[in-house]
């Protein structure tokens, strides 16, 4: 039978830029029983740490490939998107569909890369009605249009990214982020749940 | 092929995702590894399948409903299309919608359906996985400790959760990807 974990602590309940941790409901793999195609799949072997990155192990295949494509998406910097604004819309996104957890790595990232945590948590105090500048609030609102199921994506949200200074490989790299965290966010909300900051 | 083109009309030289190869090459290995497996003792392609087809129905995205219907009737489970369709057409509705952990957010806490298949027609191990699916697509921030309880009482072990939960999140960005490309590339 499989086991599922219970947990007893006080989860977050607000956006935060505090670093969170993640406990999964199902047993993650244990570094003994990692064969080579796993340690494969992991792709950063700091990963087996991670419970989350652990249990995602259970299938291989897809775990690479979907880490391979979180990674390029993400740290590519040949052209496209500065990845404080990649940052920022994985950000809106997660803020957008409810992931406690995504926002708060993310919210980091894009107030490390932009230095401006004061605009970041605007987002996350206010949710994506937030007001912070053109690019940003154009960001949030095409994070917003795509991340709602129906989407409602359209020129007009292209068109407001490409005022902003934005090329065709930036938007592209905006519409990537978004739809990525749309897979990010559903595995970290159903496959477990965020843990408060250490010492918080 | 690949399926973010074919879903978003593109042509494989499309400039807008060419300084993005291992991202691209990635997202097709990803559906590969969800709809064509090479492992053993995995989640059933049948139950891949008609999971595909009723997340791409919930997304309401004509292509996305074409390519993964299409898988599904010409699959030994074909004689489930209808199921699906039912499944589909009883399951629509906007997400995301849910609400948060009691406290300061729950003022932002959007009431929507639950949803139920009918065990009849799918079996109560894809109806449970369909339970779960609806679920991811519209009201992700909803999931906690009983959907897995749920999921495990139907017969799911951990890994195939772990398939069934990636397949489901996959589609979304799959979906997502192919059809932001696509409004792009009507706008350049």
């Amino acid at each position: 039978m499989t086991d599922i974990q219970t947990y007893d602590h006080q989860e977050p309940d607000v956006f935060t830029q505090d670093a969170l941790g993640w406990v999964p409901w199902l047993p993650p793999l244990e570094e003994a029983d990692l064969t080579p195609r796993h340690w494969e799949a992991l792709v950063q072997k700091s990963r087996s740490k991670m419970p989350y990155f652990m249990l995602l192990a259970r299938d291989p295949d897809i775990l690479e490939y979907r880490t391979r494509t979180d990674l390029d998406i993400f740290f590519n910097p040949d052209a496209g998107l500065p990845r404080a604004d990649r940052e920022m819309a994985a950000a809106a996104t997660s803020r957008f569909n409810g992931c406690i957890f995504c926002c708060s790595v993310h919210a980091r990232f894009a107030a490390h890369h932009s230095k401006r945590a004061e605009e970041v948590q605007k987002l996350l105090d206010e949710g994506v009605s937030a007001r912070i500048d053109p690019r940003w609030d154009a960001i949030i609102d095409a994070a917003t249009a795509l991340s709602a199921t129906p989407s409602t994506f359209g020129a007009e949200h292209v068109e407001r990214l490409r005022a902003t200074g934005m090329d065709d490989q930036s938007i592209a790299d905006a519409i990537y982020a978004i739809a990525f965290f749309n897979w990010a966010n559903r595995l970290m909300l159903a496959l477990g749940l965020p843990t408060p900051p250490a010492g918080g | 092929m690949d399926v973010i083109d074919t879903l978003a009309g593109l042509a494989p030289q499309a400039h807008m995702r060419a300084a993005r190869p291992v991202a691209r090459e990635n997202a097709q290995k990803s559906h590969d590894a969800l709809f064509a497996p090479t492992g053993e003792d995995m989640m059933p392609m049948s139950e891949r399948l008609a999971v595909a087809a009723f997340v791409a129905g919930l997304h309401r995205d004509a292509p996305a409903m074409d390519y993964y219907t299409g898988l599904l009737e010409a699959s030994d489970a074909a004689a489930l299309s209808p199921t699906v369709a039912e499944a589909v057409r009883s399951g629509l509705a906007e997400g995301p919608y849910g609400a948060y952990p009691p406290g300061p957010l729950s003022v932002e806490d959007v009431p929507g359906p639950v949803f139920q298949a009918d065990p009849a027609g799918l079996g109560p191990r894809l109806a449970a996985a369909f339970d779960y699916a609806h679920l991811l697509v519209y009201h992700p921030r909803d999931a906690g400790r009983a959907h897995t309880e749920t999921l495990v009482a139907a017969g799911w072990n951990a890994t195939d959760i772990v398939t069934l939960s990636q397949l489901v999140a996959f589609l979304c960005f799959q979906i997502r990807a192919a059809a932001g490309l696509k409004t792009l590339a009507a706008n350049l």
